[in-house]
């Protein structure tokens, strides 16, 4: 098939075509499938918060590390992930640099689409594609050319499966997914099949899946976890935070070693709240409160 | 002049896309100007005005938009010439995936949606195959994953394009894009110049006007299905 036919996308060719010989601006050469490239460290070099005053803090974050972002509504959490998503190099609102391995990205990773070096789960993002999920999760390994396609979907779902709690079967079509079925499976499928070594996840805590996992199957993978939110759990889970006001960095807070001590109660808490949750889903009444909830249960220092 | 065509289908923010685009362009000193084709109306002009952009707007009416602009396209380089712009943005009305305006010597641009399904790229014909740098907008509502298939698919149509993702509400990637619109060849005018791709002429009674449906009008060069119960 010439070029002329498969821009037609079928072998079908007129006769007044058959001259025109497809032409374009640039003679450039096709963007080789390279690896995406090991990354070791990103930084941010500061900018200016909304009112131009100067970033303080210089955010610096090394493979397998997991660093939360907190801060009000509107202080800028979106927008530090949204810097780091497309490595800004001056050319944001905030002015903040963002350096890979300690260097300026080279421009070709910085605009290359199909094989980026920053994944992204939010939760404004859908599945829109009327595919099933075994089928789905297949097509995106095979355009990261894994090797067995459908086997990585296979561990994908029953990964996804872990992570969600209400499980699901491969050949349900994605748009039917519930929301927590859906970050989930963005989670796995960004850990197992997204060849990315950054992940940024803004804000999904109400979704429902259990995060501790969730940032196990990550971080496993050496990649650089960066997650805004309003969750006293999750952020308490990463080894960091950075907290962000008007629009900057104003400060990088390590986890203290007795705010871990809190986040193993945190979770008993929580994990109580999620059984009393599914007791009432599926029906129950709710009778004595578990020691955690009632506060009979002492202080476990 | 620098000449850039744009197109893409339907509702997929080619006008936001050149706005936000075009706003940098100004920042960094250009004087860029929009021309809008489109078919029966459009209400894109306002849009461009009140960014502050000079605009002339061509409505094809019963003409094929594609062909519209193809005798049109000239004139309107000379227009913004005389209106003092150095750089002219053609925003295609994008009906039909069969046509494409891209000029060779033209930067050419296409514009498509990550909503409309990652098995798109692959629908969308000369258009998108034979552009220069292919703009994908709508990726930050759909998973990473669905962002990736489309992109990895827009890839293969057409290997050489840059890609570049753009989200038409923040405009962030409109920087990149103006940096290769700021690159595009110099033109003085297209006279002589061609198409990169050649758009199918009228041919058949209903490209001029027939109503009536039946065989009797089926005359010229008329294609017909063929049915797995018809076929020899
Ligand atoms: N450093 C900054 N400079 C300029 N604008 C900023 C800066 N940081 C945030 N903004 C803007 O402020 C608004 C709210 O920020 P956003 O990141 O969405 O907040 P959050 O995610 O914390 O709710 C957005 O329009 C964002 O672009
Ligand atoms: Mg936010």
């Amino acid at each position: 098939m010439t070029d002329f036919e498969s821009c037609l996308g079928c072998a079908e060719s007129d006769g007044a075509a058959a001259h025109a010989a497809p032409d374009r601006l640039a003679t450039r050469e096709p963007p080789p499938h390279r690896p995406v490239p090991a990354v070791v460290s990103l930084t941010v070099v500061p900018g200016k918060g909304k009112a131009g005053e100067r970033e303080r803090e210089t955010l610096h974050v090394e493979a397998g590390e997991v660093v939360c972002v907190v801060g009000p509504t509107g202080s800028g959490k979106s927008r530090l992930l949204g810097d780091i998503e497309c490595l800004a190099q001056g050319d944001s609102p905030s002015g903040r640099r963002v350096l890979v391995n300690g260097e300026a990205p080279k421009p070709e990773w910085r605009f290359a689409a199909h094989q980026k070096l920053v994944a992204q789960v939010s939760q404004n993002m859908n599945f829109v594609v009327d595919l099933s999920v075994a089928e789905f999760i297949a097509m995106h390994a095979e355009c990261r050319q894994v090797a067995d396609p459908r086997r990585i979907a296979r561990e994908v779902i029953a990964c996804a499966n872990d992570l969600a709690g209400e499980t699901f079967g491969g050949g349900v079509s994605l748009t039917q997914l519930s929301g927590g079925q859906t970050r989930a499976l963005m989670i796995a499928d960004t850990a197992l099949v997204s060849a990315s070594p950054i992940v940024l996840i803004d804000e999904i805590e109400n979704a429902g899946i259990d995060r501790k996992r969730a940032l196990a199957l990550l971080v496993a993978r050496e990649k650089i976890v960066v997650i805004s939110t309003h969750d006293p759990i999750l952020a308490l889970m990463g080894g960091r935070r950075a907290v962000v006001r008007h629009g900057a960095v104003a400060a990088i807070l390590a986890t203290s070693a007795e705010e871990r001590t809190h986040l193993a109660r945190l979770q008993e808490i929580d994990q109580a709240m999620l059984d009393l949750r599914q007791r009432l889903r599926t029906g129950e009444r709710v009778g004595a409160l578990p020691p955690i909830l009632s506060g009979t249960k002492p202080w476990t220092r | 002049m620098r000449l850039i065509t744009v197109a893409g289908p339907p509702s997929v923010g080619k006008t936001s896309v050149i706005v936000k685009t075009a706003k940098i362009l100004v920042e960094r000193g250009a004087r860029p100007g929009v021309v809008k084709f489109d078919s029966l109306s459009t209400s894109d002009d306002v849009v461009f005005r009140r960014a502050g952009l000079q605009v002339a707007v061509g409505l094809a009416g019963g003409v094929c938009p594609d062909h519209f602009f193809v005798s049109n396209i000239d004139d309107c380089v000379q227009w913004a010439d005389r209106a003092g712009l150095d750089m002219l943005i053609a925003e295609s009305a994008g009906l039909c995936n069969r046509c494409s305006p891209h000029i060779r010597g033209v930067a050419a641009v296409c514009v498509v949606d990550a909503l409309s399904g990652v098995h798109t790229p692959r629908k969308i014909g000369p258009m998108l195959k034979l552009a220069d740098v292919v703009v994908i907008t709508k990726a930050d509502i759909v998973s990473q994953a669905e962002r990736e298939v489309f992109a990895h698919h827009a890839h293969l149509a057409n290997p050489k394009a840059a890609l570049l993702f753009f989200n038409g509400v923040t405009g962030q990637g409109a920087a990149e894009l103006a940096h290769h619109l700021a690159a595009a060849p110099r033109i003085a005018a297209l006279e002589g110049e061609r198409l990169r791709f050649p758009m199918p002429s009228a041919v058949c009674p209903y490209c001029i006007g027939e109503t009536a449906i039946g065989r009797a009008h089926q005359r010229g060069n008329v294609r017909k299905m063929t049915f797995e119960d018809t076929a020899l």
